[in-house]
């Protein structure tokens, strides 16, 4: 009773009045976003940190990782990050077209990067070192995996920001949601830098 | 630097996040091929003898190679939204060390505990 009383009297406030640019916001929530998807990855690097080297008398990452692959991989990824950077240029100078085309050759090595990780899965699960052979294999397909399943839906996402770009053109909303995917691309070659050092490069080595 | 004046140009026009540059895109990509290289390049043809020194520097380098992607292409400076991206980071971090260092070292104990398992146990394993 009481309370409805002081909330007519007084109307609560959420958010600061002498914000300048609150359409900013996003940015910062996006980037808490990526920031709790980053504990996801700690967990997942720390459990691969302690079962990484748990084989079960099954086959260990030198037997297993085709380093010049992953290499491969590597450079689609950071390819895909730089051609990304040059979209977000583009699309400060207003060029629709060219954002679009930067837009869908960063479609295509995220593509690649995802054909070469589904090979490399699919070879891994011939051979008979699927998930389930060792612990050391399910923790390498989840931290993998999780990271595979963040390209994809950034894919998706890329190729659905496309859309809007060519329908709508650059607007105000359009450009935010570039940014934020901006965020999300970088985001995903940051964790596979770590992927990359921790799981292949210092698994090969022992 | 060119990347400074960039953003401190869209402050005025009301945009807050640095977009960066060509020159900062290109910078942070070259330094990205190499420090990507040396790693790669130091397993694969076993450089170094000594194994925990190769694995040492191909952390450090991963190390070195998120901060060069951090400042240029995710435009990380301590000046972003007031401050709050950088403290956000730095949060995230002690939690991630706390994570990562808590795991290995609690999970490293326990298995230095397990009691050895003798052909005994091991014949009556399911």
């Amino acid at each position: 009773m009481s309370a409805t009383q002081a909330q007519e009297t007084e109307k609560p406030q959420f958010y600061l009045t002498e914000e300048h640019h609150p359409e900013n916001s996003t940015m910062l929530g996006f980037w808490i976003y990526l920031m709790s998807d980053c504990l996801i990855f700690a967990v997942l690097f720390a459990t691969h940190g302690v079962l990484g080297r748990s084989y079960a008398a099954g086959p260990s990452p030198a037997d297993l990782f085709d380093l010049p692959l992953v290499a491969f991989n590597t450079a689609m990824l950071l390819l895909s990050s730089i051609t990304y950077g040059f979209a977000m240029l583009q699309m400060e100078r207003g060029a629709k077209m060219e954002t679009l085309v930067w837009l869908a050759i960063t479609g295509l090595f995220g593509a690649t990067f995802l054909a070469v990780e589904l090979y490399e899965f699919h070879h891994l699960i011939l051979e008979g070192a699927g998930p389930t052979r060792s612990a050391f294999l399910s923790s390498f397909f989840t931290l993998v995996g999780t990271h595979g399943l963040h390209v994809t839906f950034g894919t998706i996402w890329l190729v659905t920001l496309m859309v809007q770009v060519s329908r709508y053109g650059l607007t105000p909303e359009n450009r935010r949601r570039l940014m934020c995917l901006s965020m999300f691309w970088h985001f995903l070659d940051v964790i596979w830098i770590g992927v990359f050092s921790f799981v292949y490069l210092l698994g090969v080595l022992g | 630097m060119s990347h400074e004046t960039a953003s401190e140009a869209h402050h005025a026009h009301g945009h807050e996040a640095g977009h960066g540059s060509f020159k900062g895109y290109m910078t942070g990509f070259i330094l990205s091929v190499i420090l990507t290289a040396i790693p790669f390049w130091l397993v694969m043809a076993g450089v170094l003898e000594s194994r925990l020194l190769t694995a040492v520097l191909v952390m450090g380098i991963g190390v070195v190679q998120i901060l060069v992607h951090m400042i240029y292409f995710l435009h990380m400076n301590p000046r972003s939204e007031g401050g709050w991206t950088l403290m956000a980071l730095i949060f995230t971090l002690i939690i991630v060390g706390i994570a990562l260092a808590g795991s290995l070292w609690v999970m490293h104990h326990l298995n230095a505990n397990m009691m050895p398992m003798t052909q005994e146990m091991m014949k009556n394993m399911p």
